[in-house]
């Protein structure tokens, strides 16, 4: 028995192990440490390359080129509710009121939403006024060759923060790139 | 004066709940990250303040890269085999079952017809490094206006998808018009903008 050493304790003890040999008490905590690196590692890689905010999309309707009764419509519009846009080269837009003898003012896109804002509440005070239908005024959006996919993108948002309703993107003419002053 | 003997602590802690939590968030990114398709171009969206999300399936993108090249893309793998069976017919080209595959698992692409199966013959590797000329677009409804005929054959292939223009915002604007003007004359008449995030601003509210 001289090879059990401690079986006299056993023994003596609880006196449950009788005659066994004591297997090593090892510990069972192990050291985490690599595990945390590499889940903190891959946690990163993931929040990096995650792409969490999804684009949006604005809608666009645009009027059907054969359609003619479109055309109608806008002989309509009287010209106390137009307004037309030209948006010209480096963020500049061109404005004018109306139809005939117009005078072109130069603003920027800081500038166009009070612009906007005003000019549709004196055209809703005048439709109000002559009991004409009270849609606020009627825009035309005409982006020159100059003028970057960004300004479209931009004033488009204008109108829907002004809450205009009426408004086409059309093609600029002949006449009004010369209105537009150098 | 004899020392107070501070009692050694223990310098390891138990890590468990940290490690619990890091894999908890390993799994949140491993199955909500969605992996960017390979693009052949880097595009930068202007921002707006719309906020209408994007429809996960059967869309169509164009997207205008900033020196105006259009690339064209349908989401769907299955009708991107017969959008290209399609695009064949309209142009007399028969594309081989490969040519058909390295198509259908493709993304944007911008590559006029004429060198489609030159380029689909290529390895997925040395297609990614080909410089994309871009798809040709003018402004008639002829076999020219290559953009005009991938619409309509995407649109019998994939079930009517949403039309989506992505545009980079520096993109000058008479590159976008052509687009727009090809979709108005294929009767594309409700499209889509895609646009980054924009907070509304509250001064709208506050002039009105």
């Amino acid at each position: 028995m001289a090879e059990l050493g401690e079986g006299g304790d056993v023994h003596s003890g609880k006196g449950k192990k009788r005659g066994g040999v004591r297997a090593k008490k090892i510990s069972t905590r192990i050291d985490m440490t690599p595990m945390v690196d590499l889940g903190f590692l891959l946690v990163t890689f993931f929040i990096l390359t995650t792409t969490m905010q999804k684009p949006k999309a604005m809608q666009v309707v645009m009027p059907d080129k054969a359609d003619t009764t479109k055309k109608e419509d806008e002989s309509k519009i009287r010209e106390s509710e137009a307004m037309t846009l030209l948006l010209g080269g480096n963020d500049k837009i061109f404005y004018y009121f109306g139809n005939q003898d117009p005078v072109v003012e130069s603003t920027n896109f800081k500038g166009i939403r009070k612009i906007l804002i005003e000019k549709y509440q004196s055209v809703l005070a005048i439709q109000h006024q002559n009991g004409w239908k009270e849609n606020g005024v009627y825009v035309l959006i005409k982006p020159t060759k100059d003028s970057k996919y960004a300004n479209l993108v931009d004033i488009l948002d204008e109108m829907k923060i002004s809450q205009i309703k009426s408004f086409a993107i059309v093609d600029v003419t002949q006449e009004e790139l010369e209105m537009i002053p150098k | 004066m004899s020392k107070v003997k501070m009692p050694k602590t223990s310098v390891s802690i138990d890590m468990t709940p940290m490690v619990d939590m890091a894999f908890l968030l390993v799994t949140f990114f491993i199955l909500t990250t969605k992996f960017r398709p390979d693009e052949p171009v880097a595009v930068s969206t202007p921002s707006s303040t719309s906020t209408a999300t994007i429809p996960e399936k059967g869309v169509v993108t164009i997207t205008v890269a900033n020196d105006g090249r259009l690339f064209f893309d349908l989401d769907n793998q299955n009708s991107r085999k017969s959008l290209i069976q399609k695009m064949g017919e309209t142009y007399g080209i028969t594309f081989s079952v490969d040519q058909q595959n390295a198509f259908a698992t493709g993304s944007s692409i911008g590559i006029p017809m004429g060198s489609m199966q030159n380029y689909l013959n290529l390895s997925a590797e040395d297609r990614k490094k080909v410089q994309q000329p871009g798809i040709p677009v003018d402004s008639t409804m002829n076999f020219s206006n290559e953009l005009g005929v991938w619409l309509i054959n995407a649109r019998i292939a994939g079930g009517n998808p949403v039309i989506l223009i992505k545009g980079d915002g520096q993109a000058n604007f008479p590159a976008v018009q052509n687009v727009i003007k090809t979709l108005q004359n294929r009767k594309v008449l409700r499209f889509g903008l895609i646009t980054s995030d924009e907070a509304m601003p509250v001064t709208a509210s506050q002039l009105k």
